[in-house]
């Protein structure tokens, strides 16, 4: 695979040839908090030391609140009552420095909005219009990361176009796609890089080595559904849950909607938003029933769909990359690492009896 | 501490091995610095589990709302005030609850020792250790200490009442308690101009993603559906509309209003870190300046606004 060395001096130059090409999208920081990622405006650049931003890119692909159609309810208007649909922005743009836990969520959610018999149109063109430029963790970005062993990794390269490596003076950008070759082509780099491949390697080697926190999987696949359905340690684990979804937020796998008509006056727009099944509304029929109207419901939702359904429906390991937002966001510390670990190494039996 | 964590273990052994009570919720050691987990325990040789420490600011009286078992809690000050306001306000009765009263030296900001962790040492927090009105936080290569009271969540430095109001077993010795609230951050506000108010809530709310942290974590915010989750009719739209957010916060805090005890569970529990307090204590503020009322101080007294006074000295209501 090709590996071309970039100058940290020759970076914002590069940035800055593409720009009339490629929307620009980066990590900007604000005060002492992690960066958020947004659009990088005319002589803003990408934060690029940083452990990882405070919410995952998903929102770029997948926004909080996303209008699909807009519609009036004007008699006087010749297109009164008629869904019109809003035009989505194709064009080409550039996620810039998105970690490689993230951009491996991308690919876990495609499975739910890109499949051979539906394809999503919002999703699918906003996730084909940006070439992501992953930017390796030389070191674990938290005591709470715990991507090796969740399916990824700090220099994983799945779904990334190019897999920038930082070396101290320079980047090796490390070339996946041709999507990725055709970026780094605007930006005018092109030097090959001596000993890319292996350079990298060994950075990749010490920085897995830096991960210090893990989970174990490999039963799950194994355990029963009904089983771990009527697990006893349910209450447990929820019960300090406040419902607040602050976990599915800011999970960059977590991928539910919502679709509502919000009307104004006689303009109204039909939207979706993100949903969560920490919520009461989640999953509440017409009818008033709501087969998960408890917390230990929802709690166990959340966690049977990341750590069995989907591993399951999937068979390629479980809906979760390790990032550990989670765990560092949730109010209350429900730790997705302690509940994983419990669901593998779970044996119904004398427990469920207690 | 540990004196505390001992006697709270010894009083949670002897109601459940006594019988006289079916679970007690208290904290377990959490898997972060500055995190414990709120837990329940029914069998005393569980008791080892709960711990205690500055860093339990999360407000259990929201966990034992309408319980129907006989419940221990361990409550601190505040926490006490809001089992006042439950029992006053039947959530719970009173005779199926044993308050395990923690008198209570105030909670760290575990925001503020973050923030301060990534100014000095550009790490994470690794451990904190609060010992002799000193607190010694260890952060990557770097150890940093400051006095204990300058790291106090904001609703500790100003609290009133950190010994419990009520309480059936008492652990600690009681502490002695600020006299008044000098409600300097409101005053602060409701010295700007209408302009400049509107311009500073909007900024303060500009990232809130509407999760309802601040909601969930408060024990007065117990309405079976609340107005935002009401979905027929639909009051409030779910979007990012800066209207809703707002319609949220103002109608959250006026739903507080006269029940507060300012424990600071919601801005605790804001992911985003927004002071949500901001609302919450302009109406305490009121309540106080206006009817002499501070909430769950007493089982005796009806709350501000949930009485009636034929004597009442103000026109507009007679």
């Amino acid at each position: 695979m090709k590996v071309i060395h970039i100058h940290k001096t020759e970076w914002q130059g590069g940035l800055d040839k593409a720009r009339s090409g490629y929307g620009l999208y980066g990590p900007v920081r604000q005060g002492q908090d992690d960066p958020v990622f947004r659009p990088l405006g005319p002589g803003e650049f990408p934060e690029m030391s940083f452990k990882n931003t405070k919410m995952s890119p998903k929102e770029l692909v997948h926004p909080q609140s996303e209008p699909l159609f807009r519609y009036t309810l004007d008699p006087q208007a010749p297109d009164h009552d008629i869904l019109k649909e809003v035009q989505k922005d194709a064009s080409p743009k550039a996620l810039l420095a998105v970690r490689p836990c993230d951009a491996d969520a991308f690919l876990l959610v495609r499975r739910n909005f890109d499949t051979p018999v539906y394809k999503d149109p919002y999703w699918v063109t906003a996730y084909e219009s940006f070439t992501k430029i992953g930017l390796a963790c030389n070191q674990a970005c938290s005591a709470t990361a715990f991507c090796t062993s969740a399916g990824s990794g700090p220099f994983s390269d799945a779904g990334v176009d190019v897999l920038l490596v930082d070396t101290g003076d320079a980047y090796l950008a490390k070339v996946i796609t041709e999507k990725g070759g055709q970026f780094l082509g605007a930006c005018g780099f092109s030097a090959p890089a001596a000993d890319g491949e292996a350079r990298i390697a060994s950075l990749r080697e010490k920085a897995e080595a830096t991960i210090a926190s893990f989970v174990h999987t490999d039963k799950l696949r194994e355990q029963a559904t009904i089983e771990l359905y009527d697990a006893p340690f349910w209450e447990d684990v929820s019960f300090a849950c406040i419902n607040c979804g602050t976990c599915t937020y800011s999970c960059p796998t977590c991928w539910c909607f919502d679709i509502q008509d919000e009307t104004r006056g006689k303009q109204g727009v039909r939207m979706r938003n993100w949903d969560s099944c920490m919520y009461p509304l989640f999953t509440l029929h017409g009818s008033g029933h709501n087969p998960r109207g408890t917390k230990l419901h929802r709690v166990r939702q959340r966690f049977m769909h990341k750590l069995k359904y989907y591993v399951d429906k999937y068979q390629d390991g479980i809906q979760c990359v390790g990032c550990g937002r989670c765990i560092r966001l949730c109010p209350v510390n429900i730790d997705i690492r302690n509940v994983c670990n419990m669901m593998n190494g779970y044996t119904a039996c004398a427990c469920a009896a207690s | 501490m540990s004196a505390k964590i001992e006697a709270i273990r010894q009083i949670a052994r002897r109601l459940l091995s006594e019988g006289k009570v079916d679970m007690v919720i208290g904290f377990r050691r959490g898997t972060l610095p500055m995190m414990n987990e709120p837990c329940f325990i029914r069998k005393a040789e569980e008791a080892d589990r709960l711990v205690w420490d500055s860093h339990c600011g999360i407000n259990l009286a929201n966990y034992v709302t309408d319980r129907k078992e006989r419940v221990a809690v361990v409550a601190k000050g505040c926490d006490s005030r809001n089992l006042v306001n439950h029992i006053i306000e039947n959530k719970i009765k009173r005779e199926k609850l044993v308050v395990i009263g923690v008198c209570c030296d105030g909670m760290l900001d575990k925001r503020l020792i973050a923030s301060r962790s990534r100014e000095e040492a550009g790490a994470e927090v690794d451990a904190v250790e609060d010992a002799n009105g000193q607190v010694t936080v260890k952060a990557g290569a770097l150890i940093w200490q400051a006095p204990r009271e300058e790291l106090l969540q904001d609703n500790c430095k100003r609290c009133r009442h950190r010994n419990p109001v009520l309480c059936d077993e008492l652990v600690g010795e009681p502490v002695a308690e600020k006299t008044e609230d000098d409600y300097e951050d409101v005053k602060r506000i409701e010295a700007m101009s209408s302009d400049d108010k509107w311009a500073h809530f909007e900024e303060m709310l500009s990232t809130c993603i509407r999760c309802y942290a601040c909601r969930n974590a408060c024990p007065l915010c117990y309405c079976p559906t609340c107005f935002v989750d009401e979905s027929r009719p639909q009051w409030v739209g779910k979007s990012q509309d800066p209207i809703d957010i707002r319609t949220f916060h103002f109608l959250r805090a006026y739903h507080c209003a006269g029940r507060c005890t300012d424990c600071g569970s919601c801005e605790r529990a804001c992911p985003v870190g927004i002071p949500v307090r901001q609302f919450t204590r302009k109406l305490n503020k009121d309540c106080e300046e206006l009817y002499g009322w501070q909430a769950g101080l007493s089982l005796d007294q009806r709350p501000a606004l949930d009485t009636y006074s034929p004597n009442d000295p103000n026109d507009f209501i007679r």
